[in-house]
Formats: structure tokens, sequence, C-alpha cells
């Protein structure tokens, strides 16, 4: 049985320790929002995080998540709340087939929570991961700059309350 | 043909089925069986349009969703005509239908950057309607007169009083539609040109948007589409296939697998042994203890160097004349200033993010298919061949699609789901790995050209010349759109003979468009020759993102370049003075021209930087672009991407915009990376480690010019793509002195 925190719950399942997170949180908890794209971590379409980390989850056996909190595009925010990444998004239209961006908004989300005000290189870095075929980059780089401008993230707050 | 034009030419593919009699009938949809979601009681409009009695306004979006914002973009067609924000219209995927069919193809393909200028004018005649008779009904039944009333934002208004539209439809519904509507004139628009917030934004920033891989989580809402129904007992399943496109299995030992956890059972279908089990990494993981052998196709006798060769030894022949204007041949052979380069395009991918995946549930006599897919009529169609539920009898429900590009036009995947249910007996879900993707798409064709032109003492061109080698994609649309347009009691057999006729009529008889669209059209030059000499290596081949220009733009527009520096004259001033013909381009040109300060490039060059340019007419849109890229090191890095697009009138400028954008980044993948290459017939490219795509770090800014126009709508999805290869080798040249004619693009 491996047990930890999905979206700030406490969560277990009773599986092979080598079967990737991903489709742990796809199948087995139902939360469909988190994509598979490539199956070796170089898309980011399944970035989640991982203790505040964003992490490609379809390479990240569940064992390794043991005892740890694990947070999806479910968990960040919702209709209702959205995070400020989200709704960056939706002012800069961001989204074109959509596929890719909760990966983007994970990986997004997690550099502004540990670095405010990114430099242009630091934005380009963190989000080189995650691709996107429908070219959306100078909308994400708007959007995450929009935020970066805004808001004042503190780290502290942002690892007291999870990672979003 | 005078003028590329998608539209019509995939039109006059289909009159081409009916006359080369391959078009014996058009299947007669079932009239007596509702179309799938629509509600019994509401009023119905066109098919497409339903009010409720609740006075909810539900849309039947009859084009796919695949990123290019077809929700946004046609609901505000329907907004406009009922005076009511899009974000209070209800948007279901539309199933299978007569009424859903694309105006500009007979079928319901979403394709070929059509949406808006196909539905520009119809959907919103069928909101007018739909306005016209809830006013007639509502005048009726509140008795008033029809000019007191005023449909607005989602009501019906008399003064200051607000009605539900429901309490219409029933009166609304009895009612004749009336001859004739106008539509609201174009000074008082409210909608359309206006900024638009995309409606389905919300959903996609929170991962609650479903795609056709998020059918069937266990416990959620399986059903997509208003339907409720959960998909009892749902099956994960993985497909090995024959490294070799179009191979079949000759023998399989399953044993290791079937003793794997999970794993319900091992079946052996058309293209190879499939796993179905209780989860998809069970399924996944099963395949490798799979030892398959294989029935090898011809396909496994290609090379890509032999490939190559194959070309350019075809570069030298004859084959059918695509387009004719004057005596080029001999307009070259008299004249003293002439020039001649080949250029070479290779395979691509579509390598959509979202890999292709299908859902099926068969019953006894229906069958439910949840699918992301650019054209539902022919997953029925390929659905049908693969089980023994008639078409009429299976349910498609389209999804969000996550990334088409032309891929999902294409429905082998389809066809593979169905397979593997049928032979399962359990609802399942068929995903395939990035790898399945990679090798087993339909791919962009490869192509080389020959282009040669005659030039006057002035440098003004006098001839134009080429010939295009490559295969044709048409004949492999043929082989699986065909069984749709056969009646149905036909035998497979029967089809398949008649599909395989596809390859020979582009062979012999008349040329594919898409193998020579944009090789000729945008220049005014008195005598003009395209040639197509069709040598087909057996991949598959689809649709790709600005299909033939994909290539086209890259091998004309770099050609004219040469032309320009040969001549002495300025490039972006040697294609104006050849575009007289086509205004809106040389529009295009000027207006780059400022934006990128063109005429100060020399200035910018003692900075590292350099600009090329490049202009494409595609999709009956206009489209110029400049680059501005540094050389280091033998890298290539395009900084800054200038752009002006004519697309006509704009309906919602920042989803033309998006498209634009999307556009340029798309084709800067292929300019600076894309290629698949076969090794014994097998592609040899499998996932984006060795098919990279441009990330952000290779994104450059853009900077775009969407031209105010009142003409007809047109295109926005692709034209965008064509001349972003073109503007980035053209400013490598600039910058490094080397003409660069192949892609992607390499320095040596």
């Amino acid at each position: 049985m491996i047990e930890f925190q999905l979206n700030g719950e406490p969560v277990s399942v009773d599986v092979p320790a080598d079967t990737p997170l991903l489709w742990i949180i796809r199948e087995h908890f139902q939360l469909t929002g988190s994509k598979f794209g490539c199956g070796m971590g170089l898309c980011g379409a399944c970035t989640m995080h991982v203790d505040g980390i964003a992490s490609r989850t379809c390479i990240l056996p569940v064992v390794a998540v043991a005892g740890k909190s694990v947070t999806t595009i479910e968990g960040l925010g919702d209709a209702e709340q959205l995070h400020p990444v989200q709704e960056a998004w939706l002012e800069h239209n961001v989204p074109q087939c959509g596929y890719c961006q909760p990966g983007q908004i994970m990986s997004a989300s997690a550099l502004l929570a540990t670095n405010p005000k990114p430099s242009d290189s630091e934005i380009e870095a963190a989000m080189s991961g995650n691709i996107c075929r429908c070219g959306t980059y100078p909308r994400i780089r708007k959007a995450i700059k929009s935020v970066a401008a805004v808001q004042q993230f503190d780290p502290a707050e942002q690892a007291a309350g999870g990672d979003a | 043909m005078s003028q590329s034009n998608m539209a019509i030419q995939r039109r006059s593919f289909l009159k081409l089925l009916g006359a080369g009699g391959l078009m014996l009938s058009m299947p007669a949809l079932a009239t007596d069986k509702p179309l799938l979601y629509s509600q019994g009681d509401a009023f119905v409009s066109d098919g497409v349009l339903q009010i409720t009695p609740t006075g909810e306004i539900i849309f039947l979006m009859p084009r796919a969703e695949m990123g290019q914002g077809t929700n946004t973009g046609l609901s505000m067609l329907i907004a406009e005509e009922l005076n009511t924000p899009p974000e209070l219209i209800t948007i279901l995927h539309a199933g299978v239908g007569e009424p859903y069919k694309n105006p500009l193809f007979g079928m319901q393909m979403t394709g070929g950057s059509t949406s808006i200028m196909a539905h520009y004018e119809p959907l919103r005649k069928t909101a007018a309607t739909a306005r016209e008779m809830i006013i007639h009904a509502a005048s009726e039944q509140l008795n008033m007169d029809p000019t007191s009333l005023q449909l607005r934002d989602g009501k019906l208004w008399l003064a200051e009083k607000a009605y539900s539209l429901g309490d219409f439809v029933e009166r609304a519904s009895q009612s004749k539609p009336p001859a004739k509507v106008i539509l609201t004139p174009n000074s008082n628009l409210r909608f359309i040109g206006k900024q638009q917030k995309k409606v389905d934004g919300l959903a996609k920033v929170t991962g609650q948007a479903r795609f056709g891989i998020d059918v069937g989580s266990p416990g959620s809402d399986s059903v997509i589409n208003g339907s409720d129904q959960h998909i009892p007992n749902l099956k994960r399943a993985a497909l090995l296939r024959c490294p070799v496109i179009g191979g079949e299995v000759k023998s399989v030992d399953a044993s290791a697998a079937k003793q794997l956890p999970g794993v319900i059972d091992v079946l052996t279908i058309f293209n190879g042994v499939a796993v179905v089990a209780e989860h998809y990494w069970q399924a996944r993981k099963a395949l490798s203890e799979l030892t398959v052998e294989w029935d090898l196709p011809e396909l496994a006798k290609q090379n890509s160097a032999d490939i190559r060769q194959a070309f350019e030894k075809a570069l030298a022949e004859e084959g059918q004349t695509a387009f004719e204007q004057g005596d080029s041949r001999t307009a070259i052979a008299n004249a003293r200033n002439t020039l001649t380069a080949d250029y070479h395009a290779p395979y691509l991918a579509h390598a959509t993010m979202e890999p292709m995946n299908c859902t099926v549930w068969l019953q006894d006599d229906v069958a439910d298919v949840w699918v992301p897919t650019q054209g539902p009529d022919v997953s029925q169609t390929v659905a049908s061949e693969h089980c023994d539920v008639s078409r009429d009898n299976i349910r498609v429900h389209s999804t969000f699609l996550g990334g088409g590009f032309g891929r999902r036009v294409n429905q082998d995947y389809v066809a593979e789901a169905v397979a593997i249910a049928k032979a399962s007996g359990f609802p399942i879900q068929l995903v395939w790995s990035r790898e399945d993707d990679m090798r087993n798409d339909f791919y962009r064709p490869a192509a080389s050209a020959r282009m040669s032109a005659a030039m006057d003492d002035q440098g003004q061109l006098q001839a134009w010349d080429v010939t295009r080698v490559g295969p044709n994609i048409m004949g492999y649309t043929i082989d699986e759109a065909a069984g749709m347009y056969l009646p149905e009691f036909l035998p497979g057999g029967f089809v398949d003979w008649i599909s395989k006729r596809g390859h020979g009529i582009f062979e012999n008889w008349t040329v594919d468009p898409s193998s020579v669209e944009g090789l000729w059209e945008e220049y005014s030059i008195a005598n003009k020759t395209v040639r197509q000499v069709t040598v087909d290596p057996g991949l598959r081949l689809g649709f790709w993102r600005s299909v033939g220009h994909s290539f086209s733009g890259f091998f004309k527009e770099g050609f004219m370049d040469e032309l320009a520096i040969k001549a002495g004259i300025d490039p972006l001033d040697y294609r104006m003075q050849h575009c007289g013909d086509m205004p809106r381009l040389a529009a295009a040109l000027k207006k780059v021209a400022e934006m990128s300060n063109w005429a100060q490039r020399e200035q910018l060059a003692e900075k590292g930087r350099y600009l090329g340019v490049a202009a494409v007419f595609s999709f009956n849109s206009y489209v110029a672009q400049v680059a501005e890229v540094s050389v280091d090191g033998g890298q290539i890095k395009v900084h800054k991407v200038y752009c002006v697009a004519d697309c006509g009138r704009v309906v919602n400028p920042d989803g033309v915009a998006a498209q634009i954008e999307g556009g340029i980044v798309f084709g800067l993948s292929a300019a600076l990376s894309g290629t698949i290459t076969l090794k014994d017939g097998a592609v040899e490219q499998s996932n984006f480690h060795d098919y990279p795509v441009v990330r952000m770090n290779e994104a450059p800014e853009i900077e775009l010019h969407i031209v105010q126009s009142t003409q007809a709508p047109t295109g926005a999805g692709e034209p965008g793509v064509p001349p972003i290869a073109p503007a980035v080798a053209n400013a490598v040249f600039a910058a490094s002195g080397q003409r660069l004619r192949e892609l992607p693009l390499r320095l040596t």
C-alpha cells in the first residue's frame, strides 16, 4: 500500500510500485486533467507538483511519491477559485487545443511559487520541458510575465499552504 | 486551375469520385432516427440550433474543436443573430448527420481552413431564422406586434419585461420557417469582429475539458455531450503493430503476456496484436512480453537514401502537366539570363499532443464510439466496416481534439479500436503511445522540385518552370473515405478494390492538386509550367497543416529569393514587382516591410541580426512574413517574426491572431528540425527526442498585423505555416551566404 497526499487529501493505492504516477492519478483517482503525451518525460503534458516541484509523472513510479504531497491541475484551482496563473491564461487567451495546458500551468505555477519575478531566461529554463504543438508559447510567456508583474508571491506562505 | 483553393480542390476531389464512376450514391441517412443529442421537445433550426422549453440555447457544433477555435468562432455567428453573448450558448459536439456536413466538402470533415468561410452565412441564417420564428411565435402568443419584441441576451423582451425563450418553443416549432431572413447589417454587428474570449478557455485551464483520452475514467462521467450513461466494464487496450506500416501478424506467442497481472486477453487483429487489460499501464507493459513474427509489406524495401536518389533522378522526367500558361521551356531555352535550382522537403509527422485514441462500446445492434476526430462520418463508416453494426446504428461522440493538424482526418485508430472491442467482447479504450503515433502516422509527403526561371535584362521574370517529384495524398485519402460514398450492401472486397483505384487516378489521369498547389499562383509571369512526376515509395500520406503549401511555399519563396539576388533587386521589392495580380499580397508585403524596418536591415546586420522575407497565398488568405535571424557557430536562431495576414473579414480577431501565431510556430518546427526517415520501411523516429519540435526557448517573438477587411472571410488555421520556412532560409542566406534548399534547414 502506497500512501500520499493528493490535492490535500490523504490517499492510498495498492498497485505495483513501478506504475507511473500519471496512470494512477488518471485511472484510479479519475482525475484526467493531467495528460499523457510522450511517456518519456519529454513533453511535460503530465506535469504535477510533488512537494511543490514540477514533476513529469509519466516516468515517475508511484512509489516515489510515498509520504509526499501531490497536486494536480484539479487541486491547483477550479472555476470557483482560480489560481492566478489560470486567470492569466484566460486573460491572455492562451489555450488552443488545450491538451498541454494543464502541464504548462503546473510548470508555470511551480516556477512562480519559488521565483515570483523570473527573468526571460528563467522562464525559458522552467518552461522548455513543456511542448505545445499549437504554438501558444508567446502567450504563455506573456501570461507568466503578467502574473509576475502583479503578484507578490510569498514562497513561505506557498509552502505552508501546500504548493499551489 | 487558375488559383489554389483547397476548398474548391477538395470539392473537385469529391466530384472526381463521381466522375470516375466511384460515387455510386450518397448514403441515405435514416430519417426516422433523431439526430444524436437532439432534445425531443426543443425548437430546432436546421438541425444545428435548438432552444429547449427551459429556454436553453444549444448549438450542435458541426465542426471539430482541435484548437483552431471553432467553438468560439462559430458560436459567435450564432450569437450575432440571436443577439446573445456566446457564453450563454451551450455547445455540444454534433453526432453524425446531414445538417452537420461541411458545406464546402459535402462531408463532415473539419479541415482546409474552411470552418469560418463555410459557415459564415449558413450559421447566421440558421440563427436568424430561429430568431424570427421565436419572435413570430411570441407576437402571436402575447398578442403584440413583432416590432415591439426583441430577442436579446438569451431572452425575449417586451419593453422592460423579459420572457424565457422556452415559453415560445412549442408554438415556434409548429410554424414554418420564413422564406427569407435578414442578417444583422455589418454596421450593427455586436460580436463579429470584436474581441471574444475563448468559450472553452475555463474548461481548458482547469483540466475539465474532456478529450478522447479522458473518456471512460472509472466512476467519472464517461459519456461526453450531455448523456449521463456510463460505460460498463470498460477495459484498456494497447496494440503492437508491425514496425513497417501495413505488415501483418504471421505468428504470435502471447503466453508470457497472458500471465501478467491485469491482462484479460491477447488478440490478433488486422494489423497487430492487442493486449486488453484492466488498466492501461498493464496493457502497455504486456506488449513487451509478446513475441510476434510479421509478414512484411512491400514498404519494407524502402530506405530514405534510396528514396532521395529516386526523387532526384525523377526530376528530369516529363511527368504530368499540372499548370501551363505560355511556353516556359522555349522562353528559358532562348533566354540569356536563367537560373535552375533543386529543392527538397522530407516526410513529416503531425505529432499532435494527444496521441491517437478511441473508445468503443459494441452492443448487439448499436455501437457507441467516442473519438477525437476531424471526420465523424468517416469514423462511422470505418467503424461499421470492422463490426456487425450498420452505419446508422453507430453513434459517434466527438470529443475535444488534443490537436488535429490533419492527422485526425484519417481513422485507422477507430478501425483498430472497433476490431479490438469486437474480438474481446468488452467495451475498450485504445490509447496509442507516442512511439505508436510517430511510427503510424499518415505523413506529410516528401517532395523534391526542380525550379527554373528566365529573366530579362532588367531582371524581370519571363518564364517559370517547375517539376515536382513525390507521392500524392489523395490516393491514400480515397482508400479510407471511399466506403462512405458507397452503399453499405456492397461487399468489403469490392469497396477495397474501388478504393485502391485512387492511386491510379492520380498517377495516370489527373494531378492531385495537393501535390502541386502553391507552386505558381502568386507571381505574374508570362510563361509558367508546373509538372508532377509521381514517385511513391508507399509510405501512407495525409493532410498536414497547410498540405502542399507546406513544402511548395518553401520551394517557391526560396527560389524567388535566389532570383531576386541574381537580378540584383531587393527581394521584397522583387516580389512586389511580380505580384501585380494579387494586390492584397503586395499590400501585405508593403506592411510587413514597414513593421520590420526592412529598408534599414543593413543597420540590423551590424548587430548580427538578419532579415528574410516570404509571402504565400494559401487557403484564400494572403500572408507575408519577415524572419529576424542570427547564425552562430552553425546554429540558426529565430529571434522575431513579423507577420501580416489578410484573411478577409475577421470574426474573432484574437482567434485569428492565435491561429497565425500557432501556424508560425508549427512551421518553424518543420523549418528547424522536422524529418521522418525510413530504414527498411520502418520509421526511424519515435518520440520527441528524435523528432524534436519547437519549445519555449526556440519560440520567437511574433509581431502580427491582421488586415482589417470587408472581403469574405478566408482561411486562418493554415496560411500562417507556409511562409515561415522560406523566410528563415532567406534570412540565413543573408546572414551566412549559404543558400539552404532543403528542409529542415542545416548549415554546413
